[in-house]
């Protein structure tokens, strides 16, 4: 057996594992129940707190990270690393939601927490001005280079319309779960970078997505089989205008919002939305919600879903 | 006992100046810079007072020690020697006459290349310049083949010390000349020791001369000498005239080999009352006067010429009018006369885009470093070339002078955008730009396309490097003879009060 079938091998029986965990037979149907009515949520929103105040929240009313992180598993956090910017420019997810993320992790048992981001700035320099390598490392987990071709392993996407492969990190592709962590910024190009524009930083070839309609290929890598147990939107600090990179502070807002669920485009709705707070971007102008939806990956109708919210 | 602490110092100094060429994770303080900044022709064109001055004091009082302990291409050149000696057991040096006529054309031929713009002759003969091409393009190389080999083996048992790089030929003619001199050099050593430093290296001639009036040498005294001859049989810059118990003091390199072989203690190294050249007759050669000065003008006249830029379009997919000179480097004129081509910049790039020319500065300008965007940009908040420059060709710059250099300037061609041919979302190339000098504007169908403000831009080659549209790059940075500072408008941060998820 070659290395790859048997890490292979490893990660389906991880995921197998983890779907009877949770006893549904989908990723995307997994569930937080509400702790007093027992209903479950499919997407939980918090403001007014600090960073990892609000993640703690929020998972809690997910019914704890445990039901996403297994004990002996190995986890990737996927944070947006993208850019040699501190955090106060909302460039990259906040280091403390980062840090809060993998302890957490850990403390569910967790055998392994990983985090990576193929990113735009030389690399280096993007995981230590970022604050997260040191927030990670502080947590105990390892920050994983993505920064040369022969770390990413091509996957077939049968579901997507124009991205039907690319190359995807290995440390995706072999752990047992995932969990997606962007920020929530304006984006030049794709209107919007927030959960599904994050999956930019787990492939290789990003130039493809801009020469062949972006908007469809960010919806298309998101239908990867392997798909992050959870999406977790900082919106602590949010990137108004000039993003993905941002200019200057001024492009920074202190929002102070979090939101978390398992619908990545219930999710990326929910925070766009949110970003209409700040500046006006409407929903059908962030042509990936709907072209996702379009793929089933999940709603945009938030008003259909069970939401909490909560205002600290 | 001297020998030792040469060979201590000059190890010492030629491996740390070694790692600090080849380290591309940043292992290396940034200080060990120093090691580049002593040497003797960077610190002449960068007009470096202290360092010249400490050299020339040395070299005055103790002779050419640069030449044995601080050069790294002597070092290179000793090693090799080591090796033939090791191979042929019965390796002998012997006397030889100083090629005075020789070492002296070269010193001119590299003044008249300097005088009239033509730094590659300079940079080609420049001893440091040499090994630092020999360290970039050979040894690096292999450095970073053992670090992908020991990531591998780290990597299976879960260690992320290490990580993968890119190993990748930064330029065939670079490559090429490197092999060439250090073959070169390397077959003179084995051969007749350190006659490279004594024939043909401008600074080994300087300094040779310098060290005719310096105040410590080594001497044979005759009483105490049996004429055994050992010591010029050791003697690898062949300088020992044993026969008349002289030593040619404008050769000898300091490496006290003499002295720990001669068995009766007749050969010292000491302090001199005597100033030397009294009694020589002075002899005026006209017809070689008449030679050298031809020679020179020729020399001038012809290096002019080759300077001379020869437009150039090569395989690059961006094809630029004038080139772009790093970062620091103030102007094409600044930077192409101060440059010897030392590559230490090209190593220490972080994102690996200062490539060595090939005939985009013209043929007097090849191997010269020149900024190439096919696999990466300029890191806004970078510095590092212009930091390590041992020469002077890029000057210091802050962060903050960093971020208002204009080094290029943005070119945009619509036709070739994507959003204009397929009506696609696109952007990649304002998502790059840290000033926004390319910002995108609203186009039609919810649609952005990128609109240009050259003023505001850097010429960092963002927008260059990730622009999608096939074959041509819709996006490009055009050089510019003068780098120019930009201004950037401060903007205000205003105070934005969210108090609702509004869904």
């Amino acid at each position: 057996m070659d290395r790859r079938i048997f890490l292979r091998a490893l990660a389906l029986t991880g995921a197998t594992f983890s779907f009877k965990d949770s006893g549904a037979m989908s990723v995307l149907s997994q569930s937080g129940v509400s702790t007093k009515s027992g209903k479950p949520y499919d997407l939980v929103a918090v403001m007014g707190g600090e960073p990892a105040e609000m993640f703690k929240k929020a998972i809690a009313e997910l019914g704890g990270i445990g039901k996403f992180v297994k004990k002996g598993q190995v986890v990737v956090v996927k944070p947006n690393i993208g850019w040699d910017k501190g955090p106060e420019m909302a460039a990259n997810t906040n280091p403390q939601l980062v840090g809060e993320i993998v302890k957490q992790c850990f403390n569910a048992g967790a055998k392994e927490v990983k985090v990576f981001d193929h990113t735009c700035n030389e690399w280096r320099n993007c995981y230590s001005n970022s604050g997260i390598e040191d927030a990670v490392k502080k947590a105990g987990g390892k920050m994983i280079p993505a920064n040369e071709d022969s770390y990413y392993r091509e996957v077939p996407l049968p579901k997507g319309v124009k991205l039907k492969k690319t190359k995807v990190h290995e440390d995706i592709l072999d752990c047992d779960v995932w969990i997606n962590v962007p920020v929530l910024k304006n984006h030049g190009g794709a209107k919007m970078s927030i959960a599904m524009k994050n999956h930019m930083g787990i492939v290789w070839d990003r130039r493809f997505f801009h020469a062949n309609d972006l908007q469809q290929c960010i919806a298309d890598v998101c239908t990867l089989d392997k798909a992050a147990v959870l999406h977790v939107v900082d919106a602590y600090r949010l990137m108004k205008n000039n993003g993905p990179q941002g200019k200057s502070e001024a492009d920074a807002v202190m929002s102070k919002g979090l939101f978390i669920s398992q619908d990545i485009v219930a999710v990326d709705t929910a925070a766009t939305t949110f970003f209409n707070n700040v500046r006006a971007m409407p929903l059908e102008s962030v042509g990936h919600l709907a072209k996702a939806e379009a793929l089933n990956l999940g709603t945009m109708k938030i008003s259909e879903l069970n939401v909490k919210r909560i205002k600290l | 006992m001297l020998r030792k602490i040469r060979i201590a110092v000059s190890v010492s100094t030629a491996i740390l100046l070694t790692i600090y060429i080849i380290d591309f994770a940043g292992i290396m303080p940034s200080w060990f810079g120093f090691l580049a900044k002593i040497q003797f022709i960077p610190a002449l064109l960068s007009v470096n007072i202290v360092v010249l001055v400490a050299l020339i004091i040395a070299t005055l009082v103790f002779g050419r020690i640069y030449c044995s302990s601080v050069c790294p291409l002597g070092l290179y050149q000793d090693v090799v020697t080591y090796i033939s000696r090791l191979v042929h057991k019965k390796k002998r040096f012997r006397f030889r006459k100083a090629l005075t006529v020789m070492r002296w054309s070269f010193v001119i031929a590299a003044v008249v290349a300097f005088l009239s713009g033509l730094t590659i002759l300079v940079g080609l003969l420049d001893p440091y310049s040499s090994y630092a091409r020999f360290a970039v393009h050979i040894l690096k190389p292999a450095y970073q083949a053992g670090n992908n080999l020991a990531e591998l083996i780290f990597t299976q048992f879960d260690n992320h010390t290490f990580y993968k790089v890119g190993i990748y030929l930064i330029s065939v003619v670079s490559l090429a000349t490197t092999i060439v001199i250090t073959a070169f050099v390397g077959y003179l050593a084995w051969v007749n020791g350190r006659i490279y430093c004594n024939s043909i290296c401008p600074v080994g001639t300087v300094l040779g001369f310098i060290s005719k009036a310096s105040l410590f040498k080594i001497r044979i005294n005759e009483d105490a000498c049996n004429s055994c001859g050992a010591c010029g049989r050791t003697c690898k810059a062949s300088c020992i005239d044993t026969k008349n118990h002289k030593i040619d003091a404008s050769r000898c390199i300091n490496c006290f080999d003499c002295l720990d072989v001669c068995s009766t203690s007749a050969i010292n190294y000491n302090y001199s009352f005597r100033l030397p050249i009294k009694n020589r007759k002075k002899v005026v050669n006209a017809s070689r006067r008449r030679f050298m000065m031809a020679v020179g003008v020729t020399g001038v006249a012809a290096t002019k010429l080759m300077a001379e830029k020869v437009p150039f379009t090569g395989n690059t997919s961006v094809v630029r009018k004038t080139p772009i000179t790093p970062p620091g480097s103030l102007s094409l004129d600044h930077f192409s006369q101060k440059c010897t081509s030392c590559h230490l910049c090209v190593s220490k790039c972080p994102s690996n885009i200062i490539k060595p020319a090939f005939l985009e500065y013209g043929v007097g300008g090849m191997l010269q470093p020149t900024l190439n965007f096919d696999n990466d940009f300029c890191n806004y908040d970078c510095t590092i070339c212009s930091d390590v420059c041992p020469t002077g060709a890029l000057l210091p710059l802050t962060k903050d002078s960093k971020h208002t250099n204009q080094m290029g300037q943005v070119q945009f061609v619509m036709n070739d955008c994507i959003v204009f041919t397929d009506e696609t979302s696109c952007g990649a190339c304002s998502e790059h730009c840290p000033t926004q000098a390319v910002h995108m504007v609203d186009y039609k169908n919810d649609l952005t396309i990128p609109e240009i403000d050259t003023s505001i831009c850097v010429g960092c080659g963002g927008c260059e490097f990730i622009c999608p549209a096939t074959p041509r790059k819709a996006i490009f940075v055009e050089g510019i003879s003068k780098h120019k500072t930009i201004k950037l408008i401060k903007e205000k941060v205003e105070e934005v009060k969210v108090d609702d998820f509004g869904f």
